[in-house]
């Protein structure tokens, strides 16, 4: 431990909040977003292959694994949308008092989270 | 008079050259990202399947192979430009730091590159293996 009043860095004393857990989500969800663009790619390259290597792919998607995966790209997706939209007002120089902050961080939260459910019941309404 | 101070001028540190461009470029990519991936999304969603004749004859109407192409042309690029970011931030040998950048513009050149050669190649009428 260091000793009584020397200068602490930062993010040892800063205290959890929405702000700060929100830029930490969404550097999380551009991280995972980057390898499900690896997926992507694959999936494309698996349609030019032919109707096999097209099946392996959706095989893989459509395991419990894959799955998984799929969901949680999804709210990453929307979740890296809706709060990239926050970060473009806070660049246009809006939006920066405490409730507007408060407002639109929590708005991001519940609009990925409904748009993930609404995607999902979607899909599993269409193909089931 | 020069800016620059004694030590820098020793050990031959300027200026990083590139400023704001990067921060820009982010920025630019997003904007032009959101109705590409709304599109996608969409699209996909609308199908009414996700067998293999479906996606092929949706990916082979023109409009879609073009919107696509563009999609993860500006998807890689985007997300090319916030993993160096990260990498740079959490990254402090400068030898890990340099391999690490190198093989992930490689790898995202690669998967790029694959990804528009296979939507060309879908679009584009190549004999149906």
């Amino acid at each position: 431990m260091p000793a009584r009043g020397r200068p602490t860095s930062p993010f040892l004393i800063y205290r959890w909040q929405i702000g700060n857990s929100l830029s930490i989500l969404h550097r999380v969800t551009g991280a995972a977003l980057g390898v499900g663009l690896i997926a992507l790619s694959y999936w494309l390259v698996s349609l030019a292959g032919g109707p096999h290597s097209y099946a392996a792919a959706t095989a893989l998607f459509a395991s419990p694994i894959g799955l998984l995966f799929l969901c949680g790209w999804t709210f990453a997706f929307w979740f890296h949308l809706l709060n990239g939209v926050r970060h473009l007002f806070w660049d246009a120089g809006r939006g920066f008092e405490r409730t507007q902050r408060h407002a639109s961080g929590w708005f991001a939260v519940a609009g990925s989270i409904a748009l993930t459910l609404s995607v999902w019941a979607w899909v599993w309404r269409h193909l089931s | 008079m020069s800016l620059r101070s004694p030590l820098g001028t020793v050990l031959g540190m300027g200026s990083a050259k590139d400023g704001t461009a990067h921060w820009w470029a982010q920025r630019v990519s997003a904007v032009a990202l959101v109705p590409l991936t709304l599109w996608f999304v969409f699209s996909l969603l609308t199908l009414p399947a996700f067998d293999f004749d479906t996606v092929r004859t949706w990916l082979s109407v023109p409009i879609s192979a073009f919107l696509a192409v563009l999609l993860v042309a500006v998807m890689t690029y985007h997300s090319y430009l916030g993993t160096i970011v990260i990498v740079e931030d959490y990254l402090t040998s400068t030898g890990m730091k340099v391999l690490t950048l190198i093989t992930l513009r490689f790898l995202y050149v690669l998967s790029g590159g694959a990804a528009i050669f296979a939507i060309l190649r879908v679009a584009l009428g190549f004999p149906r293996l």
